[in-house]
């Protein structure tokens, strides 16, 4: 089990803030392609990735990030700070 | 001093005489303010969502490598989130150092870095509706030159 957490535009899209999902995903891309294969809404979010980032328990890394080990994931739009 | 995330606002001045009163010995303090601007003039404002427990980690990071690039005297960082209205205080950052340069080249590096680095998403409200601020392909660009 691992919480995959959204935020901005992608939270509002998927309609949920966070969720606890049942994977045997080796990587972040295997785990984005089980959530696209879920529902249209899923598959929307994750079309272009280009505009998303990915965090494995909070460090900003790539989607060919291996899952091993990891507690959370989190997929968002790229930051806006300052 | 060090990394501070809150949804309340701050003054920035007191900020900034607490910072230069602890950094005693510094020859130089730079702040910086980020400021709501009210853009096209029909700016009702802004929702900043922000990672909790991210963001303090990642502000907490970039801060440590300016501390360890440059020879300072203190650094901080703090930045809301929530709802902000044009004209309010968004972050601001302090830096000290014995001189000038090396303060300047810091506050430089913090704001690069957050602005891209830190996980805080923009949301505008305009009299035409909500709109997710986009990321700019310049302030991906202005990182390339501290590395």
């Amino acid at each position: 089990m691992i919480d995959v957490l959204y935020f901005a535009w992608v939270r509002e899209r998927i309609g949920l803030p966070k969720e606890r999902v049942e994977t045997e995903a080796a990587t972040v891309a295997e785990l984005i392609e089980e959530l696209k294969a879920r529902e249209d809404r899923y598959a929307m979010a994750f079309s272009d990735l280009a505009s998303l980032r990915v965090a494995v328990d909070q460090d900003l890394t790539d989607f060919d990030a291996p899952l091993a080990g990891a507690r959370e994931v989190a997929f968002f739009p790229p930051m806006t700070g300052g | 001093m060090g990394v501070r995330v809150q949804q309340e606002a701050f003054d920035a001045g007191a900020e900034l005489n607490a910072f230069s009163s602890d950094v005693d010995g510094a020859g130089a303090v730079v702040t910086f303010n980020g400021v709501v601007r009210n853009d096209g003039g029909d700016m009702a404002g802004m929702e900043i969502e922000h990672y909790p427990g991210m963001t303090e980690r990642a502000l907490g990071q970039i801060r440590d490598e300016a501390m360890s690039r440059w020879s300072l005297e203190g650094a901080l960082v703090i930045h809301r989130y929530g709802p902000l209205k044009p004209g309010d205080t968004i972050m601001m950052v302090a830096t000290a150092a014995r001189h000038r340069a090396d303060a300047f080249a810091a506050a430089e590096f913090l704001m690069d870095y957050l602005k891209s680095r830190a996980p805080f998403w923009k949301k505008e409200a305009r009299a035409t509706g909500e709109e997710w601020v986009s990321s700019k392909q310049e302030d991906e660009d202005a990182l390339d030159r501290w590395s």
